[in-house]
């Protein structure tokens, strides 16, 4: 265990957590975009940045990668910190006007849009946080999605994007999406269920007859885990 | 094809044997081959000179010999003779029959081949009395005009290997890094890390296997020194990184060079065939049991991907972006193994504080930047080139004595610093000492050694724009502050030049500068602000005087500009009514001429071709 002070708390913290996993454990709040508990951190939004001091050195670090150490002393809100948190989301509110996620996180944070940056007009709610092509990599694992180009015009597609033929239409990128970018559109008798340009046949539960989960998925379930399809045709409320 | 050297005493010999066939006073013909040189034609005259030689009968007379970059690019062709050591510049492409017959067989030499002082208007007949090389120490960089970078021979007939020898007979990992550190090396690529320091840290760091890289990703607009000491003398370079590894425990390399470097990449590629033949690399070198050897890897010409983190994602075949994780690459680098990752020019100084000595390369240099640096030195300067210099030499020293002042009789206005992400530095400061931490003082960084020179003709404004934008495009998108911060910055700074500039732009600039700083992931984008910060801070009225005034200083950004003619000067010439692409300018001959100003493109062509200098622009 190693002792530090977050926002002049004492706290103990495991070795090797991060500043925000240790201080999410202790109920400070440092807001992310990018963070989710099942996956491993990227530091690409840089909304959790925090302000650390260890010696004499103080210097803004990002929370989700800079791990706890003895005798570290954290400000999460100092002037430096919120400044550039202040930036962070102007400049993203300004390329997704539309996001709602986006809003209510700068209304939270009493952030107001920065009038100089022209909202960009293609609508896009893609904050480029990654998440979804880190699920569809390391949780999912079929990395059916990806970026294209760099810079101001990366953007996550399919590759080429062409209809990914290793998408299973499992739905996991819309679900980790947290401004609503990524749709995924169902049928009304939810027969078919529509994500990344392909239609996913959608298969019913042998038990209530609903239909629960694309057939694509569980075939790849059944494939990678051995389980036989016909064990898997059950939906999750009859299991 | 050379035998394999078994042994450091069987080295000197070899390398005794290639300098007793070298005769000093035997007559030498070398020209520059360097990309620069290539670019004028210089194949041709090569192909000139060999034919010329055979017609004469003279091809094992006269040696011949091709070399790579003598840092001169603004002269080039180049040819120097030996052992007078006899300068020519401009060579024209039909001229090397003459040169050999007048000055090869009869000693006499051709005037007009010589090279002009402009301060004086005499003609010098000696490369080393050229003001240009004159001033320089040229360390580094002077080896590539005694070698042919395609000859492990020539690099052997000056000694080449001697350090590496040395340093694989004579000493151990630990000393060597020692020598290093106490030499007080710094990183040539940007950073200024103490080299030493960082092979120590990678030799002690756990893990197997260790890695070392060469960073020849060299990307800076305007910077071309690593690209002419990898095309010029590959194996000062090999050399480097061999003894590099033995001191550092690792016995597989990489070179990640750019692939928009063809010449360099072909002459490492060769380098590196002929060493291994020769047991300079590869298992068991000089029979030492030491075994290293090394992977060429072009890169995509990605500016990002000179960070050290990018570059090693691209190494392993992933895009190239920076990782965002608090542990150094001495540590977890390439493939998350320990990794020593240099610049090509670091690496190049390796084998002189081996082969003479850490107390005597500290000599050279001030306090804090020992030995010299090599910049490019490009923009609004007479002598256009690859200069290498003692760290703390004035940088007026730089842009005037050798560079020989800026073209036309214009005023220096400033010095873009450390490529696109450095500073630029207005002439109060021009009086500083050139070294890692007086640039970093005044707001720039001597990153890689790019000097962009601007005169009184440059706007600012519009140079930060310039960076800004070469940043926007070389953003590699991962995090927020980049990505989307300097594309504002860029937006705001069209808006200035083009007459929509706001109140407050300047001082939204600067928080956002700050912002990025802080919340950038890498070092190309917390130094991304770079460009606009110093010319705020050194030339704010120029910010006002488009954001307030509607008025660009230097008369550059178009928006903000309008040519009219002074009747006072204008002779009626008509020079300007031909010209005009549009019509604009017109006027009855002998009588004072107009700009419509409804039609004006601002294209600047009558300023150009006005002799009266009538030509307005306010």
């Amino acid at each position: 265990m190693v002792n530090l002070t977050i926002d002049n708390k004492k706290i103990e913290a495991e070795e090797g957590q991060t500043i925000l996993e240790a201080a999410r454990e202790n109920g400070i709040v440092i807001p992310t975009l990018c963070a989710h508990e099942s996956l491993e951190p990227s530091g690409s939004c840089r909304l959790c940045v925090v302000e650390v001091k260890h010696g004499k050195r103080t210097r803004v670090v990002t929370s989700c990668l800079y791990q706890v150490a003895e005798g570290l002393t954290v400000d999460t809100k100092s002037e430096r910190v919120l400044a550039a948190r202040r930036l962070v989301l102007q400049l993203l509110l300004a390329r997704c006007p539309e996001s709602a996620q986006l809003q209510e996180m700068a209304k939270e944070m009493g952030v107001a849009p920065e009038p100089r940056f022209v909202p960009d007009k293609d609508k896009t709610k893609c904050i480029l946080c990654r998440m979804c092509v880190r699920t569809c990599e390391k949780i999912v694992g079929v990395s059916a999605i990806g970026f294209s180009y760099r810079g101001t015009e990366k953007n996550v597609c399919t590759p080429f994007k062409e209809d990914s033929v290793s998408c299973i239409g499992c739905g996991a990128c819309a679900y980790v999406c947290p401004t609503g970018h990524i749709e995924m559109e169902t049928t009304e008798t939810g027969d078919a269920r529509k994500i990344w340009g392909r239609t996913f046949k959608m298969k019913t539960c042998k038990v209530c007859g609903r239909y629960f989960a694309p057939e694509d998925q569980l075939t790849y379930i059944s494939t990678k885990t051995g389980v036989p399809a016909e064990d898997l045709a059950v939906c999750i409320s009859c299991r | 094809m050379m035998n394999k050297i078994k042994s450091f005493n069987e080295l000197k010999s070899v390398q005794e044997r290639f300098k007793a066939g070298r005769d000093p006073k035997k007559p030498c013909i070398t020209i520059c081959v360097g990309t620069g040189c290539l670019a004028y034609g210089t194949q041709k005259l090569v192909d000139n000179f060999r034919e010329e030689l055979a017609k004469r009968g003279l091809a094992d007379k006269i040696d011949f010999r091709t070399s790579g970059c003598h840092g001169f690019c603004e002269r080039g062709p180049m040819v120097v003779i030996s052992p007078e050591k006899i300068f020519y510049q401009r060579v024209g492409l039909a001229d090397a029959g003459e040169i050999i017959d007048k000055t090869i067989l009869k000693g006499e030499v051709i005037d007009r081949l010589l090279y002009v002082d402009p301060a004086t208007g005499e003609k010098v007949v000696h490369e080393d009395d050229v003001p240009f090389y004159k001033k320089q120490t040229r360390l580094v960089f002077g080896l590539n005009s005694k070698v042919d970078p395609e000859s492990l021979e020539d690099y052997l007939a000056i000694g080449g290997y001697t350090a590496l020898g040395k340093a694989l007979t004579g000493m151990k990992p630990e000393e060597i890094i020692q020598e290093v550190i106490k030499a007080n090396l710094r990183g040539r690529g940007g950073g200024g890390f103490p080299t030493g320091w960082k092979w120590d840290s990678t030799r002690k760091a756990k893990g197997d296997p260790k890695y070392i890289v060469c960073n020849a990703d060299e990307g800076d607009p305007g910077a071309y020194m690593d690209r002419s000491l990898l095309e010029g003398n590959p194996h000062l370079i090999l050399e480097g990184m061999i003894i590099g590894a033995f001191a550092i425990g690792s016995s597989q390399g990489y070179m990640y060079v750019r692939n928009e470097y063809p010449l360099a990449v072909k002459n490492i590629t060769n380098a590196i065939k002929q060493a291994r033949e020769a047991g300079l690399l590869g298992e068991n070198i000089l029979g030492t049991g030491f075994s290293f050897d090394l992977k060429i890897n072009r890169g995509g010409g990605a500016f990002v991907c000179g960070e050290s983190s990018a570059l090693f994602a691209s190494l392993e075949g992933r895009a190239g972006e920076p990782r965002a994780k608090y542990v150094h690459a001495t540590d977890k680098g390439l493939y998350d193994k320990p990794t020593n990752l240099n610049n090509v020019e670091t690496w190049a100084n390796v084998p002189f504080i081996i082969e003479k000595g850490a107390d005597w390369y500290a000599t050279i240099g001030t306090e804090g930047s020992k030995g010299t640096k090599i910049f490019s030195l490009v923009g609004k300067i007479n002598n256009t080139g690859l200069v290498e210099v003692p760290m703390g030499t004035p940088l007026r020293e730089i842009v005037f004595d050798i560079g020989g002042g800026i073209p036309g009789g214009k005023k220096f206005k400033a010095i873009q610093t450390g490529g696109p992400s450095g500073g630029c530095i207005p002439e109060k400061h021009l009086d500083i000492k050139v070294d890692f931490d007086a640039l970093t003082k005044i707001g720039s960084m001597m990153g890689s050694g790019g000097m962009i020179v601007m005169d009184e003709d440059n706007c600012m404004v519009d140079v930060a724009k310039y960076f800004t934008n070469f940043l926007v495009s070389e953003s590699c998108g991962k995090c927020v502050p980049c990505r989307e911060g300097i594309r504002r910055m860029r937006d705001i700074l069209v808006d200035i030049t083009e007459g929509r500039g706001q109140e407050g732009d300047v001082d939204l600039l600067e928080k956002m500068a700050t912002g990025i700083i802080d919340g950038a992931l890498c070092a190309l984008g917390s130094s991304a602000p770079n460009p606009v910060l110093s010319t705020i801070r050194h030339f704010r009225d120029e910010y006002t005087a488009h954001i307030k005034d509607k008025r660009c200083p230097a008369g550059v950004c178009k928006t903000l500009i309008l040519y009219s003619i002074d009747p006072k000067k204008c002779t009626g010439c008509t020079v300007c009514s031909k010209v005009c692409p549009t019509g604009a300018a017109k006027g009855v001959r002998k009588e004072a001429h107009t700009i419509d100003a409804a039609v004006c493109t601002k294209c600047g062509a009558c300023r150009e071709s006005c002799k009266f200098e009538a030509i307005i622009v306010r």
